[in-house]
């Protein structure tokens, strides 16, 4: 439901104590022969490698009613391509143990290709043929779709994705951000072959792509591969840029009746976008609110002291044009009161004292510490990669990054805290049957 | 780490690589390489090093689940899971996921029918520390009232959110009660919502005394450290720790099972009908264990991608279902389950998508797998072995998960080999064995019609 790219955002440098330890990752920018610009991290102990792929512009650029177009085509393109057929092409993918995916986002289409090292000459040749030349045959379309259609039925009650999907509405109405990235029964529906065609002619271009790749490979290699697979895309993509939006945030409360014995909230404030000077401020307080598994407040106060959640956190969500810091709870239905006044305590809590010294300490060397630690597959690797492209981060940015979030003071924690944390604007959507809890309508907008 | 592929050169690294993908053989050719010992008082310890980056994961696994409970008292050993995070006389509740924290690690822990493990990831400097930390809770836990009041209320809310909320959740417990007649994977992991109710201080403490000793676990250290270095700090931390007597691992046995069973639920919030049907089947440890590592081939061929049997006829020719496949896992200590499951076309029955798959499997029962499935059947599961190795967190976890249901270090350094010798008469006479309607139950879930 919710793909940000923050989830891909990690580290190269642990920081023990006073130490500081550089991880033995030597990023390469590698240019190919045609052109073709990649990042690469040399891995040679595993005789495999990772690519990780990402083009600018996702399913909010999906036209109205046709809302979903980006996900079924992610289901699509390794169902046939070149003069491979669907059965064709699957056998292929086994019978060299490649295995290709791609999804859509709001904001990016994404790819992975996972390939042993003696196959990768095939491995990029599939993916281009996936990339440049996917054949959209009647009977895969059908299939796939079907199989879409079915998620989104299976989903429809699912309390989970009643929430996500209502939420977004509320947040972005009227937005592209609004609408439910793998869209409705009757979105999916509309999409035509020639829709998938105008996708593929369109939205992949060598100007929107960044490309992370990990692995057994070395960049002389690594620039005949990327030819392969990604000479053919044409030089610029035709994607519109969707419009920058603040998400609602007048203190609306949805209810969503429903008749299951938990139910499970939402809620969410404008929050900060990646390349916000404050944005590492956001992520340091978000951490102590309830970013942290073990630590934060929001687990202390709601899960180990009341016994009121098994899942209660809170996150930073930045999106190309917009931003949101959001939250929820699964909690029984007749302690739903209690915990959105206790998170919402918390919220001005924070807000109004700022966070201790020991919360900012711990905030800090968690923060600088997991991007290392999360290192630990060259997938993970190479979508780090991906990010630092993405935000145009640089290739000194990881080692910058440690120095960045040092310099971050209890102030600069307790300004962003008072811009971001409006305990009375949230957004928030309970789904379930909960008691003493009643819809408000909030402020109108303006 | 596969040694002799870092230290030859690159051309050659690549031409040994194909030989333990492509052909078979290499007797020498330990996957992880994995260094084991055991300290007098019973742990086993075993380490996977791994070097790419100054990362080490430790975890520790119990061999005792789900499976080892008490009746009346379901549930105890995921609600002991819960309350290891409650701190020591001497690391209070709060300072081990703190120090985690501090290097940017994380943490958590899972429990099974057969195993419960704890695990952190930290910075390879940090796992003195965790491995104190560890060493200490398996002994010195210490637990108030207010805690396992508090913490027994979070197990219900994280019962209601996974299956409470959760209609094909409710239903998978509903059809595990009729699969087994006795054996104990009847029983949800979680325990039933009254049985939680009923779980005290007492309970969980006799849990730990029982179960919770060196000779009872398995200490897996896989990343940024030698034996030299991790073998003193072991010592130093869970060397002193006594072993104590175990109790047998008793586990009720299941009995000949004679009668198919059909098992329906209707849900309002079930907006999809599904199909499925599951056979009692051997593990690698129970049954007739030889059928084991042949059903993981008969599992592909016959549902395990698109290309399998089961999709292509039900999905891609017949389109009476919009998604079928199969499932089965060889792990585990005691009788698992082989699963073939349809999702219906819209239009199209239970009924009607059952009588698809029984043709299938019948078609493959009379003619056998093809020496193309069986080649593409093996190509994947040893690509999978080179993949493993990318991931540190997943290899712990293969061994903890191995050495906690009867499984060797062995077992798991040669799966390649085992692969290899998989043969298609094998891959028949497991189908043979396991395909047998008495001792499998079909179950059906789907929408609540409108109320007229």
């Amino acid at each position: 439901m919710l793909r940000p790219f923050a989830s891909a955002l990690v580290a190269l440098f642990i920081v023990v104590g006073a130490t500081t330890v550089q991880a033995a990752t030597k990023i390469v920018p590698v240019t190919s022969p045609g052109g073709i610009k990649a990042w690469l991290v040399e891995e040679h102990s595993i005789p495999m490698l990772a690519l990780e792929l990402n083009f600018r512009g996702g399913a909010s650029l999906d036209p109205d009613g046709k809302e979903g177009l980006s996900n079924l085509l992610s289901g699509l393109l390794d169902e046939g391509a070149g003069p491979l057929d669907s059965e064709a092409f699957q056998q292929r993918l086994q019978d060299l143990a490649i295995s290709i995916n791609f999804s859509a986002s709001r904001d990016s289409f994404s790819g992975s290709l996972r390939t042993l090292t003696i196959n990768r000459d095939a491995a990029f040749d599939l993916l281009g043929l996936a990339l440049t030349q996917p054949r959209f045959d009647a009977e895969p379309v059908a299939r796939i779709r079907d199989q879409v259609l079915n998620g989104i039925r299976s989903r429809s009650e699912d309390p989970n994705t009643i929430v996500g999907n209502t939420f977004f509405r509320l947040a972005f109405p009227g937005h592209p951000y609004g609408r439910p990235t793998n869209g409705t029964m009757e979105s999916v529906a509309a999409v035509t072959t020639d829709d998938l065609k105008r996708f593929i002619a369109t939205r992949f271009g060598r100007d929107n792509l960044v490309i992370g790749v990990v692995g057994d490979v070395t960049p002389e290699e690594l620039g005949k591969l990327l030819d392969r697979a990604f000479a053919k895309l044409p030089e610029k993509a035709q994607i519109a840029q969707v419009a920058e939006v603040v998400p609602q945030a007048a203190g609306r409360l949805e209810l969503v009746r429903k008749d299951i014995p938990q139910s499970v909230v939402m809620w969410g404030l404008p929050g900060i976008k990646r390349d916000d000077p404050d944005y590492f401020a956001a992520v340091l307080m978000n951490f102590v609110l309830g970013g942290s598994t073990f630590n934060s407040r929001l687990y202390s106060e709601i899960r180990e002291k009341r016994g009121l959640a098994y899942s209660v956190y809170s996150s930073v969500v930045p999106f190309e044009r917009s931003s949101l810091l959001m939250g929820g709870v699964g909690t029984a239905n007749e302690r739903v009161k209690e915990s959105l006044d206790l998170m919402r305590a918390e919220i001005r809590n924070i807000a109004d004292k700022g966070i201790t010294d020991e919360e900012l300490a711990l905030a800090k060397t968690y923060t600088i510490g997991a991007f290392a630690l999360s290192l630990d597959s060259n997938a993970r690797i190479a979508q780090t990669l991906l990010s630092l492209q993405i935000y145009n981060l640089g290739l000194d940015y990881l080692d910058k990054r440690a120095g960045i979030i040092n310099a971050i003071t209890k102030a600069d924690v307790q300004r962003i805290a008072q811009k971001l944390l409006r305990a009375d604007a949230m957004t928030v959507v309970v789904v379930g049957d909960p008691r003493d809890v009643v819809p408000a309508a909030g402020k109108p907008p303006g | 780490m596969m040694n002799f592929l870092l230290t030859t050169t690159r051309r050659l690294g690549l031409a040994l690589a194909a030989m333990l993908v492509l052909t078979a053989s290499p007797a020498t050719a330990k996957i992880f390489d994995a260094k084991t010992y055991t300290l007098p008082n019973g742990l086993q310890v075993v380490l996977i090093e791994d070097h790419r980056a100054p990362v080490v994961t430790q975890m520790i696994w119990y061999k005792a689940g789900a499976a080892d409970e008490k009746i009346g008292k379901g549930g105890i050993a995921h609600f002991l899971e819960h309350l290891m995070f409650k701190g020591t006389p001497t690391n209070p509740a709060g300072v081990f996921s703190q120090l985690v924290a501090r290097s940017g690690g994380r943490e958590n822990a899972f429990t099974a029918h057969d195993y419960t493990a704890y695990f952190q990831t930290v910075a390879a400097d940090q796992l003195d520390n965790v491995l104190r930390l560890e060493a200490d809770r398996m002994t010195n836990l210490s637990l108030t009232k207010e805690q396992v009041d508090s913490e027994r209320q979070v197990i219900l809310e994280e019962r209601r959110q996974v299956v409470d909320n959760n209609p094909s959740s409710q239903f998978s417990e509903q059809v595990a009660a009729i699969q087994y007649l006795s054996y104990p994977y009847r029983l949800p992991v979680i325990g039933w919502e009254h049985e939680i109710r009923g779980l005290t201080r007492d309970d969980a403490l006799e849990w730990v005394r029982t179960w919770y000793t060196p000779n009872n676990a398995v200490l897996v250290i896989a990343g940024d450290v030698t034996l030299d270095q991790l073998k003193p700090m072991v010592e130093k931390y869970y060397g002193p720790i006594p072993s104590r007597p175990l109790p047998e691992r008793f586990r009720a046995e299941e009995p000949p099972q004679r009668a198919e069973r059909r098992i329906e639920m209707e849900h309002p919030r079930v907006t999809q009908t599904t199909w499925s049907r599951s056979f009692l089947a051997p593990s690698y440890a129970w049954g007739e264990k030889q059928h084991a590592m042949p059903l993981s081939f008969l599992v592909e061929i016959l549902g395990g991608s698109s290309t399998s049997r089961l999709y292509r006829a039900l999905v891609v020719e017949q389109k009476i279902a919009v998604s079928a496949g199969a499932y089965y896992n060889p792990g585990g200590l005691g009788p698992n389950r082989f699963g073939v499951y349809a999702v219906p076309a819209q239009g199209k029955t239970p009924a009607e998508v059952e009588a698809a798959v029984r043709g299938v499997i019948e078609n493959l029962m009379s003619t056998g797998v093809t020496a193309e499935e069986m080649t593409r059947a093996r190509t994947g599961m040893l690509a999978e072995v080179v993949y493993a190795r990318d991931s540190v967190q997943g290899a712990a976890r293969i061994f903890g998960a191995a050495l906690t249901t009867g499984r060797s270090i062995e077992d798991v350094e040669t799966y390649a080999e085992q692969v290899n010798a998989v043969t298609a008469d094998q891959v028949n006479a497991a189908g043979k064995a396991v395909f047998d309607v008495t001792k499998s139950v079909v179950s059906v879930l789907r929408p609540r019609p409108p109320q007229k």
